[in-house]
């Protein structure tokens, strides 16, 4: 899924109704959020950030510090672990992590959903239509 | 809580920072722990740093760590450090691993440490210098700053990793590390080892993939858009109000141009061509394209400029030319002085003076400033062994002499230098030299010679490059050419040649010889002067008043940033010394060189033959301008970029506006209602604007060209989103938008006919012509964007600037030009000589042949005389081969009887 097409699902579900519209970034396609009044944004995590934002809904970055760090930790994963990943041992090895981190947890952060989770989802959603059979 | 860090782990150096924050406000131990132990249970792979919470939570990166750290200290997390603690994950982390691997791991050095680094270190210092903050984030030093210090500062630490030229990204990283915290942190990881401190780590990791490489340099940079103040957005609007009152009137023309007392005087030269040469397009960047730009430039921010040049003239390459072609020297002086005068001219370099060096004043000047150097004992004479062509009864320049390299065995090394590995050779260290003329071997003879005595000159130049180079005025490459020549050691130079065409020699026993272009050519600047002005000395002898700016491609440096300053400092008689030696790459032509012989690439009289205006060939040349690296001539790119710059981005936005005003106010600019949009966009325009200030005053010429269409960019943007061609039909409230839209659009339009006009001074006109600009605008460019088209003036007729180029046309001139031909195997080479044939130069070889049929044809009925009949036979012949070569098909063997 193109990051503009990702963006686009969260503002939906964000229930952002003016719609942005994004432009994409070098080979990699980052995409970039071109705003009427302030810079331009770029990079998924970023924007989607952003996004939650501008939609009011601050509990999904995490509410004390301990939950906004672990946020911007897991949407670091995503952009660098699973968006990199460059071969089926590496996916392997990252949903393996990720199952036993997730065995006594309902949310990456804990109790509580957060956007690490809908990007993680979102990433992993295509990963796992493409591995799972073989992984698991 | 718990921090575990491991020894070498780079990412302990920004966590050890912000771990400075929480300091008295929270419980931390520090753990040292082996590089490959698994402290976060959930994961495969040793992660270190690591931060174990209260709550039994893990945080593992090392951005989040700082970010907990930071959050627990109150700060507020916001869009622009997201931003860039993002861009440090996905973008910098993997090429910075790459380079620590090459350098730590694998021992390598320089270049391809830094290589992957490049776009990065860019990016931070353009983003620094365009925001114009000192730290990434704004104001103040924050995350973002700490943790791309952190992962920096073991490679960056080491000065020779540290590129001068990225002078913001130089200031914030120094700025960062003589902090205390970051100090502290420093030693505690990096343990006074340097880089090094990190083999322990990086010796566990596995091997980094290397990040994509880009073998394009040509492409520009992402521009993003900077944050604005509010004073700053204030500040654009309050000059906006002012408009054309607040521009200086212009300059009046002087003749001849003179230094003044109390003003900046700027004297420019581009590197003298030499003569018999008809320049390429890699010459004409080289030289005297980008210093015209900077002239224009110059005068547009009315400094008093003078901007000279000239032929090169004297040397063996002429005397040569002029046997060649059956003339004196002289004559063909003067012939091909006037071949490069006329291309200049349809270049539109605008020289205030385009002279040449057989001039009697080169004679005096060059013959004073030996005198002085020889009664200063700064002469010295010795016998030279030399090689001398037996065949053609002379000796042989360096230039007349090629064979192999003695460093690095290339073949087809010059007899002064090698283009491959670029040493200076002595001719006679050549292996198997080679009379250029003749192809004959040389051989060796002594003639009594002059020297220069560099090494007794060294201590005065080292002591005006300690005065000089720091100023960071010299382009690097020009920078690092004299510091290795220095590091290498200065040997004396012969300045002398046994040949007639030159400046004669005034010593006894020297009657026959004169003087080398090392020691007279870059004199040439002075004698041109000196014919353009008897005052000549108060630019040349002024260091004090007149700011010397020299342009060359890079083979240039040694002479203007060692030799003539040795001769000038050695004479005593205060000359004015560069202050800002600009120098070039190289440019490549497709994938090869320019080549004369071979008929590749394309020459200054040809351009004009192609029916591309010159505008177009100086802004293609400019846009690929090799500055930092070599580029590369590409016909498609050509195409490219005039089609989607040019014609869509500049051309489209210009007309545009143009357009609006014509169309829907009758051709007289509307009253203008500025929204806080509109304000932001004045900010955004003057903030881009004095971006191109600040790249040209650097002189970087191609840089400076991007923020151009960066600036017409956000004018297609402004219309695009305004949509003044809808609300025209709309309400009251809805025209009057339109009505500021299409004022502010049109302004920005005549803002960019002043920026355009060093690069493109044709199309500038044509602008300012259509737009009716005020002649006072017209010269001179502001820092501020000014409104100088006020609301009911009247503009004149707008029509479209620019053609678009067609496929077929660039294929027809890469078939003319020889571009995109396949490359000819070795061992077609040799047989070959026709290498490369458009059609028309088959049309042209069928033609002769169709002709020599016919004069045979007519001999042979005549019954002529055998030999002739045999010699034109041979003629056809030779001619059909020719052709069948041409055409690449297989030659005809001839058959039936013989032809005698």
């Amino acid at each position: 899924m193109a990051a503009a097409a990702e963006l686009k699902l969260l503002e939906k579900s964000l229930g952002l109704s003016k719609g942005n519209k994004y432009s994409a970034q070098g080979e990699r396609q980052i995409p970039v959020l071109q705003t009427n009044n302030g810079p331009s944004l770029t990079g998924l995590t970023t924007i989607a950030t952003h996004l939650v934002k501008q939609a009011n809904k601050e509990h999904l970055l995490g509410s004390t510090a301990e939950e906004k760090a672990m946020v911007q930790q897991w949407l670091e994963y995503r952009v660098t672990r699973v968006d990199g990943h460059s071969n089926k041992e590496n996916a392997h090895t990252l949903l393996k992590d990720l199952n036993s981190y997730l065995e006594d947890k309902v949310y990456l952060t804990g109790y509580n959903l957060t956007l690490a989770d809908i990007l993680l989802y979102y990433g992993l959603h295509r990963f796992i239509v493409q591995y799972i059979l073989v992984a698991f | 809580m718990r921090l575990f860090v491991s020894e070498g782990a780079p990412g302990s150096l920004p966590v050890l920072v912000a771990a400075g924050r929480v300091e008295g406000r929270a419980e931390l131990l520090i753990s040292t722990v082996a590089p490959e132990e698994c402290v976060v249970p959930f994961l495969t792979q040793p992660r270190l740093p690591v931060l174990q919470l209260d709550s039994g939570n893990y945080l593992f990166s090392t951005s989040a760590i700082c970010r907990y750290f930071f959050l627990l200290s109150g700060w507020e997390p916001d869009d622009l450090t997201n931003q860039w603690l993002e861009w440090e994950a996905t973008e910098l982390q993997p090429a910075l691993s790459a380079a620590l691997h090459y350098l730590v791991i694998q021992g390598k050095k320089g270049e391809d440490v830094l290589g992957p680094l490049g776009r990065a270190l860019t990016h931070i210092d353009h983003s620094l210098s365009r925001q114009n903050c000192p730290f990434l984030a704004g104001e103040t030093e924050s995350l973002a700053d700490i943790v791309l210090w952190g992962a920096l500062y073991p490679l960056l630490q080491d000065p020779a990793y540290l590129p001068e030229e990225l002078g913001a990204l130089r200031s914030w990283f120094q700025t960062l590390s003589t902090q205390e915290p970051c100090q502290r942190a420093a030693e505690t990881v990096l343990k006074k080892q340097g880089v090094l401190a990190l083999r322990p780590y990086l010796q566990k990791q596995p091997q980094p993939s290397p990040p994509e490489g880009r073998a394009v340099s040509n492409e520009p940079e992402e521009e993003e858009l900077a944050v604005l103040s509010e004073e700053e957005i204030a500040a654009a609007v309050t000059a906006w109000e002012k408009g054309l009152e607040i521009l200086p009137p212009p300059r009046p023309q002087q003749n001849p141009v003179l230094p003044v007392a109390g003003e900046r005087n700027v004297l420019i030269t581009s590197a003298l061509p030499y003569v018999n040469n008809v320049p390429h397009l890699g010459n004409i960047i080289g030289c005297v394209l980008s210093a015209d730009v900077f002239a224009r430039y110059s005068r547009l921010r009315q400094w008093n400029t003078l901007y000279l040049c000239g032929t090169d003239e004297y040397g063996t390459a002429t005397e040569t030319k002029a046997m060649e072609e059956g003339l004196t020297p002289q004559e063909i002086c003067d012939k091909y002085h006037v071949i490069h005068a006329d291309i200049y001219h349809w270049f539109n370099i605008s020289f205030d003076i385009f002279g040449r060096t057989t001039t009697p004043q080169q004679t005096k000047i060059t013959q004073d400033i030996f005198q002085r150097l020889l009664t200063r004992g700064f002469i010295l004479q010795d016998t030279v062994e030399q090689l001398r062509c037996e065949r053609c009864a002379r000796f042989l320049a360096d230039r007349f002499v090629e064979g192999v390299c003695p460093f690095c065995g290339y073949e087809e090394a010059r007899g002064d230098q090698c283009d491959k590995c670029g040493k200076l050779i002595n001719a006679i260290e050549l292996k198997k030299p080679q009379c250029k003329v003749c192809r004959s071997c040389p051989v060796v003879k002594s003639s009594q010679h002059l020297f220069l005595d560099l090494p007794k000159l060294e201590k005065r130049l080292e002591e005006w490059l300690g005065k000089t180079l720091p100023g960071n005025n010299w382009t690097p490459n020009a920078r690092f050419i004299i510091r290795s020549w220095l590091r290498d050691g200065l040997k004396p130079r012969c300045i002398t040649r046994d040949l007639k065409w030159g400046t004669p020699v005034p010593l006894e026993g020297f009657e026959d010889k004169v003087f080398y272009v090392w020691f007279d050519a870059t004199i040439g600047y002075l004698s041109i002067t000196a014919n353009y002005t008897d005052q000549w000395e108060r630019w040349w002898k002024n260091p004090e008043q007149v700011d010397l700016y020299q342009f060359m491609a890079k083979d240039n440096v040694p002479f203007h940033g060692l030799v003539f300053p040795c001769s000038a400092l050695g004479a005593e008689d205060n000359y004015t010394l560069v202050k800002y030696l600009i120098a070039t790459e190289y440019l490549n032509y497709e994938d090869g060189k320019f080549s004369k012989s071979r008929g590749v690439g394309v020459f200054g009289d040809m351009a004009q033959d192609t029916g591309i205006p010159a505008d177009i060939w100086r802004f293609y040349l400019l846009y690929i301008r090799p500055e930092g690296q070599d580029s590369a001539f590409s016909w498609t790119d050509m195409l490219l970029k005039n089609n989607s710059e040019l014609l869509n981005n500049l051309g489209n936005f210009i007309n545009r506006a143009g357009m609006f005003v014509s169309k829907f106010f009758g051709g007289s600019v509307p009253e203008m209602l500025l929204t806080p949009d509109d304000q932001r966009l004045l900010a955004h325009i003057t903030l881009e604007l004095q971006h191109y200030h600040q790249l040209l005053e650097k002189v970087r010429i191609r840089d400076a060209l991007r923020a151009i269409l960066t600036v017409s960019r956000h004018g297609n943007q402004y219309i695009q989103v305004n949509e003044p061609w809808k609300r025209i039909k709309g309400s009251e409230a809805d025209r009057q938008r339109a009505g500021t839209v299409t004022g502010v659009a049109v302004n920005i339009a005549a803002l960019l006919s002043v920026m355009l006009q060093p690069y493109m001074p044709t199309v500038s006109a044509t602008i300012q012509a259509q737009l009716q600009l005020p002649l006072p605008a017209c010269s001179v460019l502001p820092t501020d964007f000014l409104c100088t088209l006020p609301a009911g003036h009247q503009i004149g007729t707008v029509s479209p600037l620019f053609q678009k180029l067609e496929n077929d046309q660039i294929e027809n001139l890469k078939q003319r030009f020889g571009g995109g031909q396949a490359k000819i195997s070795p061992s077609l080479a040799v047989v070959e000589t026709v290498t490369t044939a458009g059609p028309q130069q088959i049309q042209t070889l069928m033609e002769e042949v169709t002709k020599q049929g016919n004069i045979v044809r007519e001999l042979k009925a005549q019954k002529a005389d055998k030999n002739q009949v045999a010699a034109e036979v041979a003629q056809l012949l030779d001619l059909k081969k020719q052709l069948a070569l041409a055409e690449g098909k297989p030659l005809e063997t001839p058959k039936g009887k013989k032809k005698k």
